[in-house]
């Protein structure tokens, strides 16, 4: 019997898309979803379960999606993961459950990270996750006032502070910003990652009775020291990879050049697109071109793109088969009318009088032997230096850890990247403080943040709780 | 213990000058950490903007912060719009490295404009640390000269100037600055904050010196706390990051015209904000 093709979330029509940030991917029906978990073939060596990085009994769970049994289905999968809402969106699953999904031999994968977020929305539509969500909040055991400090607001603190809440403690979380969430809030936009569905997961620990303090910037307002002394049992650090780097090259401090985090942030969280209602502007030229391959690249281009921006370029080094991004979104991209210049490298940007920027100077790029993680590397071919014109330039090369925590807690050990060294269990090498996300793992993905996020959690209630600490 | 202020509170507000406004803002656990040379990020509304401002003076005791500021755009009006008793929606600090405070020797400390306020708190603490202090600070008109009383408590001496030479020396604080080291005084360090072009001329004007110099640069801010770039400046070749590499950075190293380029990245919407907010507001 020839295997069925996938069925497809509907999107919204590119003309809408491509002038408001509202969601482009709509979900599935019950209908669709029905059909499409009936593919999947419930193989006995359920790969797929391997595949996830928290362990979700994925055939599990699908199964019951076919059989209409949504309710079942949500039970399972909040099982091993707290935020199915937000990973069924984000989630690469093309590398993780769908890439080892026996259908993917024949390219046709079933839909899990559609189906994850079908289960989540219709638990959230149905008031099915406050339900649940209410007896988890009555049903919390007390555990003796012991306090537990999350730094840090991302998927890893989220992760960690509702499971030490379920588990009874006195759980504050601080965050930097003024608003909680994470690169979930400051960086994934809303077209992507709604941000009322964010809300709901930061309400929901609100709920649970964690506290959680804005505009605290641990290593200035208090230093982990202080914590510790004032009668946090534990501190946890969740702080992710948010410094933003940069090439290196000449003209980088020109004008019109913003790393990505800063394009970001100042749409999605300070809400620039509706300067000058909000306070915060942003300059969006006409040429735009963004500088990188990721998720955050296309985060960046689709953004210019709902701006206004007429043209937009994502220039890359290596060819569209070696881009971290997920697929979903290459495709969104590209759908959207943003354009690809690959096998090119920025060797410097180029201003005019007033040092705002015109054009960057990049050099062609051909590929070479694979590198260490396995992808080709490229090498520059000699004299073949242009000009990209270019009025706006957005630099999407990656991040590495904030080094404030580093700087003013020496205890602390980081690695030469400034990552957080921990024990395989989460222990860092200063006692009573545990890391998990982005800030141990470099930059990662969301449930990565969760996975180690959960395995700190339960480090830090065995240490508690047996009496290591 | 009752609670006598909301956290953020505006407890006293004081006119210093045409449109540079004092505050003093409850936060006791910035009050408890600030110290010379940091500053605060504030926003005001849902709709502000973030924007940093200095910690001029703090009560560890009373849980305070003083905040000088110069209304020159929307956040800046709109602070300056909140009185007594209103709470600042957002505030956090203290942000960006202390200015370094030892025992150097003679130290001039030179303020322009608001940047007075900025200075005073580093010439308090080097005049603690057993520093000769002589303090230069300077405005465009004698009106708009603040602070005078807070920097003489604090100077072994102090030398004034404005523009139009209504109060001390006519000239600019780069001046009285000149004169000093051309006098032959030994000066171990100088220190300078005020206006970009000010700290770029006293740069200048002790570079053929070569005494150590000191700014605290004000390039437009985001984050505050090294996530964004919208900081960043050339120093010694390098890209840094105002917020957390700096403020203070080595006066020699700096590439002035970067930083005063990217200051004016937004004039015409800062100029179409403040309108429609003026208008708006009438
Ligand atoms: C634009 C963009 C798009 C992305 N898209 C995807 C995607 O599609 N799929 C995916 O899986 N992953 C994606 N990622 C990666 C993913 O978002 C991160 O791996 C994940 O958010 C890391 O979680 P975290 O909890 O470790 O840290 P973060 O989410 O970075 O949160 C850290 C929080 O800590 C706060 N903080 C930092 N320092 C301090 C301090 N000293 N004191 C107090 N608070 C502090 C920060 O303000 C921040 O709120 C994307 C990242 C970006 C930037
Ligand atoms: C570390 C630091 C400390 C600061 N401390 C103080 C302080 O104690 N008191 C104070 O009054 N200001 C201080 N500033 C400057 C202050 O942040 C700006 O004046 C403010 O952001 C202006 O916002 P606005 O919306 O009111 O005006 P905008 O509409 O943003 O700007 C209006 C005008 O002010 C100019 N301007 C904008 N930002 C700056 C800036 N960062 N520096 C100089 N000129 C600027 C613009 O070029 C424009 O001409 C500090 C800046 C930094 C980086
Ligand atoms: S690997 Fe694919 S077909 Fe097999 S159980 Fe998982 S989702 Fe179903
Ligand atoms: S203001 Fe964001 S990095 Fe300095």
């Amino acid at each position: 019997m020839p295997v069925k093709d996938r069925v497809e979330m509907r999107k919204l029509p590119v003309e809408k898309r491509i002038r408001s940030f509202e969601e482009v991917a709509l979900g599935y029906t019950e209908e669709e979803a029905i059909q499409e978990a009936k593919r999947c073939l419930q193989c006995p060596p359920r790969p797929c379960v391997q595949g996830c990085p928290v362990g979700i009994e994925i055939p599990r769970f699908i199964k019951k999606i076919a059989e209409g049994d949504f309710l079942s289905a949500y039970k399972i999968i909040k099982e091993r993961n707290a935020i199915p809402a937000i990973t069924g969106r984000v989630c690469p699953q093309e590398h993780q459950c769908e890439g080892v999904c026996v259908l993917n031999k024949l390219k046709k994968p079933t839909a899990i990270g559609a189906l994850e977020r079908f289960v989540a929305d219709w638990a959230l539509k149905e008031g099915v996750a406050k339900e649940l969500a209410e007896k988890e909040i009555a049903n919390r055991p007390s555990n003796g006032n012991i306090k537990v400090a999350v730094v840090g607001s991302g998927p890893a603190g989220i992760t960690v502070a509702a499971d030490l809440a379920k588990l009874g403690y006195e759980v504050t979380m601080f965050e930097a910003l003024h608003k909680p969430g994470g690169v979930l809030m400051y960086g994934i936009p809303e077209f992507r990652l709604p941000k009322r569905i964010v809300e709901y997961e930061i309400d929901y620990l609100r709920r649970l009775g964690v506290d959680i303090e804005t505009n605290v910037l641990i290593g200035r307002t208090y230093t982990i020291k202080d914590l510790l002394e004032d009668g946090y049992k534990a501190v946890f650090l969740g702080t992710g990879a948010g410094t933003p780097k940069f090439p290196g090259i000449p003209g980088e401090t020109l004008v019109n050049i913003y790393s990505a985090n800063e394009f970001l942030t100042r749409v999605n969280l300070m809400k620039a697109y509706l300067f000058p209602q909000y306070d915060t502007p942003i300059k969006i030229g006409k040429r735009v071109a963004v500088i990188g391959g990721g998720n955050v690249a296309m985060d960046a281009a689709r953004t210019a793109v709902r701006l206004g921006a007429e043209e937009v370029y994502i220039l890359y080094r290596r060819t569209e088969e070696e881009m971290p991004a997920r697929r979903e979104e290459v495709i969104n991209a590209k759908e959207e009318g943003v354009k690809f210049q690959l096998l090119t490298q920025p060797i410097r940007f180029i201003g005019n009088k007033d040092d705002i920027l015109t054009g960057i100077e990049c050099i062609r790029m051909q590929l070479g032997e694979p590198d260490a993680t396995g992808r080709r590397k490229p090498i520059p071919v000699p004299g073949s230096e242009f000009i990209f014109e270019a009025d706006t330039a957005i630099i999407a090369i990656g991040a590495h850890p904030n080094p404030l925590i580093a700087r003013t807690t020496p205890e602390i050990k980081v690695d030469e990247e400034g990552r957080v060294i921990t024990d395989s269990e989460l222990r860092t090498s200063m006692k009573r403080v545990y890391a998990a996300g982005d800030i141990v793992l470099g930059e990662a993905t969301v449930i990565e943040a969760m996975g180690t996020g959960r395995r700190a959690s339960q480090t830090i209630h065995r240490d508690i709780s047996e009496g290591r600490i | 213990m009752r609670q006598l202020f909301r956290l953020n509170e505006i407890v006293e507000k004081k006119e210093l000058a045409p449109r540079i406004k004092e505050i003093k803002v409850y936060n006791p656990r910035i009050a408890a950490k600030a110290r010379a040379g940091q500053f605060v990020i504030v926003k005001v509304g849902e709709e502000g903007e973030r924007i940093p401002l200095t910690i001029a003076d703090w009560d560890r005791e009373k849980g305070l912060i003083t905040i000088v500021f110069q209304e020159v755009g929307v956040s800046t009006y709109k602070l300056g719009r909140l009185g007594v008793g209103d709470v600042i929606t957002d505030v956090v600090g203290p942000l960006g490295n202390p200015s370094e405070i030892e025992k150097f020797g003679t130290v001039v400390c030179v303020g322009g404009g608001v940047g007075i306020a900025a200075i005073y708190p580093m010439a308090k603490e080097l005049k603690k640390a057993g520093n000769r202090v002589i303090s230069i600070i300077g405005a465009r008109n004698k009106d708009l000269l603040i602070y005078e009383e807070e920097m003489r408590r604090v100077s072994d001496e102090l030398r004034i100037t404005t523009d139009d030479g209504s109060k001390g020396r006519k000239g600019f604080v780069s001046d009285e600055l000149r004169d000093l080291l051309n006098s032959g005084l030994k000066v171990d360090r100088v220190i300078a904050v005020g206006p970009a072009i000010m700290m770029k001329t006293c740069a200048d004007v002790t570079r053929p010196f070569n005494v150590k110099t000191i700014v605290s640069l004000n390039s437009l801010m985001l984050c505050g706390m090294g996530m964004c770039g919208a900081c960043r400046v050339e120093v010694g070749g390098k890209t840094r990051f105002v917020c957390v590499d700096g403020p203070d950075f080595d006066a020699h190293q700096v590439n002035f015209d970067v930083l005063i380029k990217r200051l004016n990245a937004y004039k015409a919407e800062e100029q179409l904000a403040l309108k429609r907010f003026l208008e708006v507001k009438a």
